[in-house]
């Protein structure tokens, strides 16, 4: 696969197309851009019906170990991998290790294995497991094992860091020897991942010793929301960038809030997953973006001063704890169990075009939240991800044309759905 | 004088009959209703609360569905007629564009017992979302499905549950008729919906009889059997059927409440019915249950985990078409997606057994379909159930046995 940019900040975001993905070598992906997240090769809640009243959709699809490891037995009889399996026509997969939302129990990785949690339990890899999985699967692309559990609970020491990196680098190479001895994999990538938690100097080992290395692009990971606070992971985000080859692509792990993605974009990612609409779903939010950003000029100077503007932030959204106080929601959505939308007659968000937005109302999907209906994780769902690569794709509009600041008080400032 | 409303109105339901089994009392009709044109023999999917449980509806339309159902007590609490009224009735608030049919909430006198106490005036229920106290009555109810806008409304009945006995069935019976005429005249809207009668009566023949020749004498445009489908002995379930469609007008339709499983359908269709409903094929599925022609599958079970073949080979339904056993057994470990897929499988199973029931009544060879459906519901003809054996043998089937 071939990445071709359009533009490139020095230090900062990139713009572009990654072209010829795939075995057929035929798809793209603009970048900056996002996967189409699934469990076990379905997008949660969406049968194939459904999923396909979006267009358009992401054409990667992403599929975690996490989902599939425990069904290696029956991949391996069925032979012919695991995009006929699922019945994915027309997609080209990339395979993760785990699932950015499924918990990770600290305490079980060793040098020579690393575990992942599916419906059963643990199951845990060696490179030889991982590879016979990959072998069975057949992805288009896919991550080199790896150790990255070095961001969750107490900061991981230096020496706990130099291990990951070093282990990550060993299974590294590991994989890529059975690789190149694995007929079925021969058309297919590997993305090389960068670990070393919140050590710059770990960060930049691993990355300059990654890309010595014949991947064909690189995963970040270790920065998950949560693991560290927003300006140090674009530090060592934009740090790590640096060392890696500008023509390959970059994908970062476990990030999906649109502020953290416009941050680690401008830091020099390529590539996100695309959890964030199923975790909106899941608490029963819809996304909310106003993407237009051709409004009068006037008002566009007024809203750049106004971000700078510290009276108002108590206003202005931060996140929001949801009525059974279990979650917030981010300033990017509406809690549709509010009794407010009872009465609401309008779709989601005017405009939208996706299935929900044209078929149903505010009122409708309250009904649903309420009585506590299937329907409502399906249209929920559809119209989130409609959401979510609109925004993208807004995102790479604003990045052409030389708006990202707009874009970013715009769209990323709080917008109280009224 | 003759009715001006009768004489000018068109009838927001015409029956015409298609063909005859010359057989049997089956019978395929074209049932024309507001939203849309109905082949019957006709299953009604369920979709209580106003959804079809994780099906769209372009998903339900695609399937062929021309009405489904949708309930009144359920909705009558949430979100409320009143909210629904002003959402453009249920068809707009669920945006389906076909028909659709609302029971009356008497149902739930039944299933939700506990909370309900029947009188003259009504039915008391206790909500069980905040206690309160509510009372359906047959103007009340009849007054939230004029606000639903259903095609086709249902009287508010006396149910008693099939398995209760002595005077209660009797005094239930005649309430309901009386019931019937507080229903025909609290109907606001009888040139857009229509109001069916619910035959009661238990499993006392002389009952039902008597319900039948009162509530055929009412101008209603149809007729449910009610009372039934519950825990009855099905030896006397069928002679209650077939009691009644003897009795029912030929040319309006005839509509079984409840019954939804692949026999008992067959079955009451060669006894006379034309439309059915039921919530087991769609409640089954969420339950990893697939109906099949032999009976049914259960997908988690671990039998299937490498089968590669779809559900059912033959079905050209968009689960069959795309998926596999094995795929839909690992879903169902990760996703609710997988319910969806067997809930589509089994309401285009029931959708197209209806179906092709009508073509063999059509192309006049419905005894075959019958004898052939059998056959391959059960592996050999000794487990035939004998109910289904004197039901069919009633109307001049004789299944063969060894």
């Amino acid at each position: 696969m071939k990445l071709e940019l359009s533009r490139v900040v020095q230090g900062g975001y990139r713009l572009g197309v990654l072209r010829e993905i795939g075995r057929a070598a035929t798809s793209s992906l603009e970048v900056p851009g996002c996967l189409l997240y699934t469990r076990c090769g379905t997008v949660p809640h969406l049968t194939q019906d459904t999923l396909h009243t979006l267009s358009p959709l992401p054409s990667v699809t992403q599929l975690t170990l996490s989902t599939v490891a425990e069904h290696q037995e029956v991949l391996e009889e069925y032979k012919d991998g695991f995009k006929k399996f699922a019945g994915l026509h027309d997609t080209v997969l990339y395979c993760s290790l785990h699932d950015p939302l499924t918990p990770r129990p600290a305490g079980h990785v060793t040098n020579k294995t690393v575990s992942v949690w599916g419906s059963g339990g643990r199951i845990e890899l060696t490179v030889g497991r991982f590879m016979a999985l990959q072998k069975a699967l057949r992805p288009d692309l896919y991550q080199s094992m790896a150790d990255g559990e070095t961001w969750q609970g107490d900061a991981a020491s230096r020496k706990r860091l130099r291990k990951s990196v070093d282990r990550t680098l060993a299974h590294l190479d590991e994989c890529l020897l059975i690789h190149q001895q694995t007929a079925e994999l021969q058309g297919a990538e590997v993305l090389g991942v960068v670990e070393g938690g919140d050590s710059l100097e770990e960060r930049l080992r691993s990355a300059r010793e990654t890309a010595k290395r014949p991947v064909g692009g690189f995963c970040l990971d270790g920065f998950q929301t949560g693991s560290m606070d927003g300006p140090l992971r674009t530090q060592l985000i934009s740090a790590v960038a640096g060392e890696l080859p500008e023509d390959k692509p970059r994908l970062l792990q476990g990030v999906g809030r649109p502020d953290e993605v416009v941050a680690c974009v401008e830091a020099g990612v390529d590539l996100f997953e695309s959890f964030f609409p199923f975790q909106v779903t899941e608490r029963g939010c819809a996304l909310t973006f106003d993407l237009d950003l051709s409004l009068d000029p006037e008002r566009a100077v007024l809203e750049l001063g106004e971000e700078l503007d510290e009276t108002l932030q108590p206003e202005r959204g931060r996140d929001a704890e949801l009525e059974d106080g279990a979650e917030t929601m981010t300033p990017f959505e509406m809690n549709l169990k509010d009794t407010k939308y009872r009465g609401d007659f309008r779709p989601l968000v005017e405009g939208c075009g996706c299935y929900c937005c044209t078929n149903h109302q505010r009122a409708y999907l309250h009904h649903l939240l309420v009585t506590k209906e299937l329907l409502a994780g399906v249209l929920l769902m559809l119209h989130n991800t409609a959401q979510y690569t609109a925004f993208f794709r807004a995102l790479r509009a604003a990045l052409a044309n030389d708006q990202l600041e707009l874009f970013k008080t715009r769209v990323l400032r709080i917008k109280r759905v009224v | 004088m003759p009715s001006l409303k009768s004489l000018s109105a068109v009838s927001p339901l015409t029956l015409r009959i298609i063909a005859e089994c010359p057989v049997t009392k089956a019978r395929a009709c074209d049932l024309k209703l507001p939203h849309s044109l109905v082949n019957t023999p006709v299953f009604m999917p369920v979709g209580t609360q106003g959804t079809l449980k994780g099906i769209t509806s372009d998903q339900l339309e695609d399937l062929g569905c021309k009405i489904c159902l949708g309930n009144t007590y359920h909705l009558g609490m949430r979100p409320g007629p009143a909210l629904i009224e002003k959402a453009n009735g249920l068809h707009g608030f669920m945006n389906w564009k076909r028909n659709l049919l609302t029971d009356s909430g008497g149902f739930q006198m039944v299933s939700l017992v506990e909370l309900s106490e029947v009188t003259e005036e009504g039915v008391k229920f206790k909500s069980p979302y905040d206690g309160s106290e509510i009372l359906l009555t047959p103007e009340k109810s009849i007054e939230i499905q004029n606000s639903l806008g259903s095609d086709i409304m249902m009287q508010l009945d006396d149910v008693v549950s099939s398995t209760v006995t002595g005077p209660r069935v009797e005094e239930a019976m005649h309430r309901s008729i009386r019931w019937l005429d507080r229903c025909i005249g609290a109907n606001q809207n009888p040139e857009k919906q229509n109001l069916f009668a619910i035959i009661q009566g238990g499993l006392s023949a002389d009952l039902r009889k008597t319900c039948l020749d009162e509530m055929t004498k009412r101008d209603v445009p149809g007729f449910a059997i009610g009372g039934l489908s519950g825990g009855e002995e099905k030896d006397d379930f069928w002679r209650m059927v077939t009691l009644s469609t003897d009795h029912l007008p030929r040319h309006k339709p005839r509509y079984l409440m409840g019954v939804g499983y692949a026999v008992d359908l067959v079955v009451c269709v060669a006894l006379g019915c034309d439309m059915f409903d039921c919530v087991f094929p769609t409640r089954t599925a969420r339950f990893g249950s697939a109906l099949v022609p032999w009976g049914s599958l259960q997908v988690k079970q671990k039998q299937y985990a490498k089968d590669f073949q779809p559900i059912d080979p033959d079905c050209k339904c968009p689960t069959c078409k795309r998926h596999s056993r094995a795929y839909l057994h690992a879903l169902f470990k990760n996703d609710t997606a997988a319910m969806h897929h067997i809930t589509v499988h089994n309401i285009s199973y029931q959708l197209t057994l209806m179906l092709s029931a009508r073509q063999s009544i059509i192309d006049g060879r419905f005894p075959d379909f019958v004898k052939n459906f059998m056959r391959k519901m059960f592996p050999s003809s000794d487990q035939y159930p004998s109910w289904a054996v004197d039901a069919l043998a009633s109307v001049n089937i004789a299944l063969d046995q060894h």
